[in-house]
């Protein structure tokens, strides 16, 4: 086990010194970022040159990888263009979107598993259609039209909510918001659970446990369920990153000021150190989610053991 | 509903702490919370995160700018309804020659640190300014200073600190030698790049960007960046134009829509960039409650004349076809609802006619008329390469949809349907590259935004020979000869006249094509009376009341 980890963790090493690469090296791509800091007009040479000179971006490319490679090891991000440490960025965006997919990961779990239990154990009644019916519906509505139209309804409309997210972005603003996010993989997890609900409901171990004359629930979450976790947390690992990078149009609509939000101001303004740490803080979640659920299988399958 | 009432609470509370001394109708008995007569609210507006850091010399674009218009007062403050700029912490501005000025100022102002301001907070903040290293992106406003090229020479590092065209002379005075004669140099001074600034801004700067302090009627109470900054009106401002309310909370969105819906909502008092979407139903969402000012802002489609393509003597008619060709009245309707006015000139309409706005400058060559460009644009050799690719970025602002409708009127007026099309660049960063490293080859659209209402602005940085702003490297010798002329001019209604028969060149030569004057907008909750924009479109937020 011990070893097994020692060696993921090994291996995230190429893979992080790639994307970190990758990255850097679209950002550069997309232009002069000093140009868009001048709005219409021209920057004037001199200051042009100095700033570009103060963010070492007067020096070859492969260079200027190697110094930001060099400060990010030395905990340094760099600085956004309104002055601001991107740690600081990093400080005040990653807490709410961490939250955000808290939520959402949680509406996921409790109603997407459930859903996915009741729909697999009474295959081909009404519930199952009906339920198959709707989440067809959730996947094909783009998530900025659920988004704006919760919004008008429960904000606008009936008062029920704020339509926009306070400062500080506390759990009980977010359910919606939260809700909204998770949607569209909800409807997954539903569909992915009950396949494969479906196909183990006739396994033999079942048939055994059923013969033992254990309970039917007890038959259910412990050795059904169990079993037909493995395809579902997989997509709910892979999932919590997607859902912390890719919230950018949730948290547009909701005036939620976290990673989405910065990593869309800082492509627009081409501010690179703020677009390439973000993205960077990303790609490590996105890795240590993924070992996370490789582990979870051993712990779900007791067949799976790694050494 | 509940989150008005909530916000309307902590809106008391804090006024109550800043003004302890006024007693509020929040703090009486009954828990009204309808809040009732008091010129103390606080009310919250909808802004953006700003680009750069809040420094007066570093902020080019109207987010920041309605924070500067907010902490700092200047030598002049631009009229919020004419435009004119009046003396502010200036008591006289006074010139011989167009080139040495005297300026005295005040006395009795102060920061909101209970600093004076003096001529020193002046000379400092604009030499801070105007030095390279300090990268501020506005110091060529400082380049008509004598000394300027020492401070910033065109490559290499600067060779002097200050500047020796600024003098101090006395606590109160100061004078300035310019490197040129340029008679409205005075009515510059209320742009923000030109606000003094207190010692604390040298010796403490990374406190200052946490907290600005200036001598404006607001003062900074927090400020978190990304997020939203609060201010304050600041009791002991001396200007006469005092807040009338307790404050404003300025709150970053991300999305103007949401901004909206919180509007409606009841979550937000103030919003002044009404999404397009939304222009439909703005009159039945609000009533009365929404504002649609022309703004000191024009749209143009520019021309890349150092293209062998748009170089040439004929070139011009092929430029003042096109122009005829746009129906300028049908696309600022159906498109923007009214809020652009087509353009009859190269300036803008809050200039005034005393400030050298003139209607119908441009002439036939802005009005729409499809015979008229056919035969201009055949006499002139035709459309190079036989189709017009506009250029355009594509991440904000939504020019698509006017820029596909403006060649539709143009593929319409000459019968041909490949004549022009849409040429989108992905991000506003690589436009402007492409522009500045003049890689463009067809028209590309353009804004301008005035810096300070004076004709000189909208003329002199965008087609004066070189100047910082001409994307077109348009050259003219009689234009520049008579911008010069109207620089060195003392009396300035003269000098406005030799504007004037200078913008009469750009009709015949065309270097860009005025489309429409850009509206301001504003819509606000029923909280809210007195709420006006001035040339800027920026609010004039110490006037609002709040009920």
């Amino acid at each position: 086990m011990g070893r097994y980890v020692i060696r993921r963790l090994l291996q995230m090493i190429p893979v992080f010194i790639g994307t970190t690469l990758l990255i850097f090296f679209m950002v550069y791509a997309l232009g002069d970022p000093v140009a868009a800091k001048c709005g219409e007009r021209a920057c004037d040479p001199a200051t042009a040159a100095q700033i570009r000179k103060d963010l070492y971006l007067d020096h070859p490319l492969w260079q200027q990888y190697l110094h930001y490679m060099g400060q990010i090891f030395q905990g340094d991000f760099g600085t956004a263009y309104n002055g601001q440490q991107v740690t600081a960025l990093m400080g005040s965006a990653f807490p709410v979107t961490l939250r955000l997919t808290i939520v959402a990961i949680l509406f996921e779990i409790i109603i997407g598993i459930t859903l996915g239990v009741i729909t697999g154990m009474r295959r081909g009644r009404p519930v199952d259609t009906g339920a198959l019916l709707l989440t067809l519906i959730v996947i094909s509505i783009p998530t900025f039209v659920t988004g704006y139209v919760l919004q008008y309804l429960l904000g606008v409309k009936w008062g029920v909510i704020s339509p926009s997210v306070s400062t500080g972005a506390p759990f009980n603003e977010l359910i919606i918001p939260g809700l909204v996010l998770a949607l569209v993989s909800l409807a997954y997890v539903t569909r992915l659970t009950r396949t494969s609900i479906v196909e183990n409901a006739r396994a033999d171990y079942v048939r055994t446990a059923i013969a033992k004359g254990l309970p039917r629930g007890r038959v259910i979450t412990r050795h059904l369920l169990r079993n037909s976790l493995i395809p579902v947390v997989t997509f709910i690992g892979t999932d919590i990153g997607a859902l912390m990078g890719g919230a950018i149009v949730t948290e547009r609509i909701f005036n939620i000021r976290g990673v989405g939000f910065q990593l869309y101001q800082g492509i627009l303004r081409l501010d690179s150190a703020t677009v390439v740490g973000f993205v960077t803080i990303l790609v490590i979640v996105f890795l240590v989610a993924n070992l996370l659920v490789d582990l979870l299988y051993a712990v779900l399958d007791p067949r799976i053991r790694y050494a | 509903m509940r989150g008005a009432t909530r916000y309307k609470w902590a809106a008391c509370a804090a006024t109550t702490v800043v003004l302890a001394a006024t007693v509020t109708a929040c703090g009486g008995g009954g828990g009204g919370g309808g809040g009732g007569s008091s010129a103390t609210g606080v009310l919250s507006a909808s802004w953006t995160d700003p680009q750069n850091p809040l420094e007066p010399a570093n902020t080019n674009e109207v987010q920041g700018g309605k924070v500067l218009s907010m902490i700092f007062r200047g030598l002049k403050k631009y009229d919020p309804q004419t435009g004119a700029a009046q003396n502010m912490i200036a008591s006289s501005i006074g010139t011989k020659d167009s080139q040495n000025f005297t300026i005295k100022l005040k006395n009795g102002w102060t920061f909101s640190n209970g600093q004076k301001v003096t001529s020193a907070s002046f000379i400092d903040a604009w030499n801070y300014a105007a030095v390279t290293s300090n990268k501020q992106i506005n110091a060529s406003f400082f380049s008509y200073i004598d000394g300027f090229d020492k401070v910033h020479p065109e490559t290499g590092s600067p060779s002097a600190k200050t500047m020796s065209g600024l003098k101090k002379t006395g606590d109160l005075s100061f004078t300035v030698k310019l490197n040129q004669k340029f008679s409205t140099w005075p009515d510059t001074l209320g742009y923000s790049a030109f606000m003094p600034l207190p010692q604390s801004f040298f010796t403490d700067h990374a406190g200052w960007l946490q907290k600005p302090i200036g001598n404006g009627p607001y003062e900074v109470q927090s400020y978190t960046r990304g997020t939203g900054i609060k201010l304050r009106k600041w009791s002991g401002y001396k200007g006469d134009d005092k807040a009338v309310n307790g404050g404003v909370d300025l709150q970053v969105y991300t999305d103007n829509n949401t901004a909206y819906t919180d509007l409606q909502a009841g979550n937000l008092d103030l919003v002044d960039d009404i999404p397009a979407t939304q222009l439909k139903n703005v009159k039945s969402d609000l009533g009365g409650r929404y504002l649609n000012t022309p703004a000191g802002i024009i749209q143009t489609l520019g021309f890349p004349l150092y293209d062998k393509n748009w170089k040439g003597a004929n070139s011009a008619k092929v430029r003042q076809g096109i122009s005829m060709a746009i129906n300028r009245p049908q696309i600022t309707k159906t498109i923007f609802q009214n809020t652009r006015t087509p353009a009859t000139d190269w300036t803008s309409p809050v200039l005034g006619s005393a400030g050298g706005y003139q209607s119908g400058v441009c002439g036939s060559v802005c009005t729409y008329n499809p015979t008229q460009a056919k035969k201009l644009i055949k006499d002139g050799g035709g459309i190079p390469g036989g189709t017009l690719k506009i250029g355009y970025n594509a991440d904000t602002g939504s020019h698509k949809d006017w820029v596909d409708a403006v060649c539709n009127s143009i593929n319409n007026a000459l019968g041909n349907d490949n004549a022009c099309v849409g040429s989108p660049t992905g991000t506003f960063a690589d436009f402007r590259n492409k522009i500045t490293n003049k890689q463009m080859t067809g028209p590309f659209r353009a804004g301008w935004q005035m810096d300070y209402p004076l004709i000189q602005d909208f003329l002199q940085p965008l087609y004066y020979t070189g100047a910082s702003s001409n994307d077109s490297h348009f050259s003219n010798a009689a234009f520049d000869k008579l911008v010069d002329q109207a620089n060195a001019e003392n009396d300035s209604a003269k000098a406005v006249l030799k504007f004037q028969d200078a913008e009469r060149i750009l009709a015949q030569e065309v270097p860009a094509i005025p489309l429409w004057y850009q509206n301001g907008s504003a819509g606000w909750s029923s909280r809210l009376s007195n709420v006006a924009l001035d040339p800027f479109s920026v609010p004039v937020y110490n006037e609002i009341k709040v009920s």
